[in-house]
């Protein structure tokens, strides 16, 4: 039996007023995986990520979150369906006057009526599930790169939303932390059923975490492939998909010459 | 009934959930469970369908033995069981005793005092020995702070320095009309801002676009950690980043002064045309009652307003701290302090000028 959809993005074409970032893009992500949008930089991992939560309006196609279109959504529908997605952001998006207990209680304190003391329990929880509970009282500028980007999952996870959106999560973080944070997801997704769509370019990453991924390139202005990560890397025929599999740097990258490193000599 | 709505029943001394115990259903039962919990002396879970983290919180803070989870709904319970055990409810720091506090309070202020007076010495000696050293003055960048200090800033003193010579003239003319000495008018409004208003609105004006600017952009550059950068390449941070800055401000105020000044002249010249006297009557009581004295001591006055202007607006933008609130903590810490410097310079010229008699 293949498990429900959630998420589906369908002849997605984005652009900034130029040529299309990427264009014709179109996957499904099922109920519980952990999806991973992967490629090299500039591709449009995280524009598609930003079109997905209707930050940035798709030049064509449409994006179906749990049976609805964010795009059309207004009002109290829109809330509804905007309390159903969490999103950590690239470098945490924590805010700066709060503490990260009070960056976790902001959505329980928008979104429920729950008082204040339930509020904090909660914030206590999801903080503690990230590994930060000795860290509640802490501003985020008192904290390291990996302890941010664990507060904001923890407050995207505030109010246990079927679908999370992690963006760069292991993006310049020790391979250490990188892996608990890896651990992390993949404890969530398997304990709570919670969908993860994920943009990396982290390659252990993509391997550790990804039941499935699709990949974008920014020469084919698309979607090169789709599928189980550890497939691609192992049967697919497409040599850019290799190439990053594999770490090959691309054949007509210039080879550096020990003579082009002095300068001015 | 729906099956999935959730409910909580006291039976005996055993409290009963059943149903979907998730966020919208703890937001309902919360405080019912908890007078409920009081009485019970047990839990039972048998009949919860699904459980959700914050209704797991909920359960868990009831602090009762919980019973009968079938094991989907034991698993969801265990997880925020250990979650919450590694975060124990911060407890609120203790606050020092009034006299520590005073103390305490006391050596941060003589720690900034001394911060302060290191950055004078500082710069000080970086402006002496700039004219002798190889990128002690970089004149690019000291004529990109003109432009921004003084050459932008015109439009602006332009239309105040008219707006206040009018209202000037205007305000001082209502009197005056009583005793038929509206020529006076002139000299009044002549000499209030050649002597004061002119350099002191000229230095607002410069606080509040330039010092501002100045805090901004170096607390920014601290945060980037560009300026610590700057300091391991062995490169002065004060002499490309502060000094430039200073100067161009120290420059740019008698020029902006002198704009508000002759803009505010002829602002008021044009209300004494609309009360009937000629373009001649005012000057000539111009000529009679102001004196170059008066004009230099008023450019002198800006630009000692301006190197105070600068040198706030560098220091509270260097000494920004880390996180986002910093740059602009430091921002409003420079238009603030170069007001109240001002202010405080301007209480000092006027005695000094009293007593020498200028």
């Amino acid at each position: 039996m293949t498990a429900e959809t959630v998420i589906t993005v369908d002849d997605l074409t984005v652009g900034f007023g130029g040529p299309p970032l990427f264009r014709h893009v179109s996957f499904e992500v099922r109920r519980g995986e952990v999806f991973v949008i992967l490629g090299g930089s500039g591709c449009g991992k995280s524009s598609l990520l930003k079109a997905m939560i209707g930050l940035i309006e798709p030049s064509q196609g449409t994006i179906t979150l749990l049976g609805e279109q964010l795009v059309n959504a207004t009002g109290e529908d829109r809330r509804a369906l905007l309390r159903r997605l969490g999103v950590m952001w690239q470098s945490g998006a924590l805010f700066g006057s709060m503490t990260l207990a009070e960056n976790v209680e902001l959505p329980l304190e928008e979104h429920t009526r729950l008082s204040r003391p339930a509020r904090q329990a909660v914030a206590r929880a999801k903080l503690g599930l990230v590994g930060l509970g000795d860290a509640q009282g802490k501003l985020p500028s008192e904290i390291s790169g990996g302890m941010a980007k664990r507060a904001g999952i923890a407050r995207a996870m505030a109010l246990d939303p079927p679908i999370l959106f992690l963006d760069e999560p292991s993006a310049g973080l020790d391979p250490v932390t990188s892996a608990g944070l890896d651990k992390l997801i993949t404890d969530i997704a398997r304990g709570t059923g919670t969908t993860f769509v994920v943009v990396t370019h982290e390659l252990q990453s993509i391997l550790a975490i990804g039941d499935r991924c699709i990949m974008l390139d920014k020469a084919a202005r698309g979607m090169i492939a789709e599928g189980d990560p550890k497939e691609l890397r192992d049967h697919s025929e497409n040599p850019t998909v290799r190439a990053f599999f594999n770490r090959e740097a691309p054949s007509d990258a210039p080879e550096a010459r020990p003579a082009d490193t002095k300068v001015g000599a | 009934m729906d099956n999935s709505t959730a409910a909580l029943s006291l039976d005996g001394e055993t409290l009963r959930f059943t149903g979907a115990i998730d966020a919208r259903a703890a937001e309902r039962l919360w405080s019912e469970a908890t007078t409920g919990a009081a009485k019970a002396k047990t839990i039972t879970l048998d009949k919860v369908t699904e459980l959700d983290s914050i209704g797991a919180v909920m359960l868990l803070g009831l602090d009762k033995p919980l019973d009968g989870a079938p094991p989907n709904i034991a698993e969801v319970l265990e997880r925020n069981r250990r979650a919450l055990e590694s975060a124990p409810p911060v407890k609120p720091e203790k606050e020092l005793p009034a006299i520590q506090a005073l103390g305490a309070g006391a050596i941060r202020k003589a720690r900034t005092f001394a911060g302060t007076l290191a950055y004078i010495g500082e710069v000080t000696m970086t402006t002496l020995r700039a004219p002798f050293q190889r990128g002690g003055i970089r004149p690019a960048e000291l004529m990109r702070h003109l432009d921004e200090a003084g050459l932008r800033a015109f439009p602006l003193t332009i239309l105040l320095g008219t707006l206040i010579g009018v209202i000037l003239a205007f305000q001082s003319s209502i009197p005056l009309k009583r005793f038929g000495a509206e020529i006076f008018v002139p000299n009044l409004v002549g000499i209030s801002l050649l002597r004061e208003l002119g350099p002191l609105m000229a230095a607002i004006i410069m606080s509040g676009r330039t010092g501002s600017a100045y805090a901004a952009e170096l607390g920014t550059m601290v945060v980037n950690e560009e300026v610590d950068a700057l300091r391991i390449m062995g490169v002065d941070a004060i002499a490309m980043l502060v000094l430039p800055r200073i100067m161009a401000a120290c420059l740019a105020m008698p020029v902006l002064a002198l704009v508000m000044d002759l803009t505010g002249l002829i602002g008021m010249t044009g209300v004494m045309a609309a009360l009937g006297f000629p373009f001649v009557a005012v000057t000539s009581q111009l000529k009679q009652w102001l004196s170059l004295k008066d004009l230099l001591g008023g450019l002198f006055k800006a630009a000692v307003f301006g190197a105070a202007i600068g040198l706030i607006g560098c220091r509270a933008g260097l000494s920004a701290a880390r996180g986002p609130r910093a740059v602009g903590d430091a921002a409003t810490g420079a238009v603030v302090g170069g007001i109240v410097a001002i202010i405080i310079l301007d209480g000092v010229f006027a005695i000094l000028f009293y007593r020498l008699g200028l």
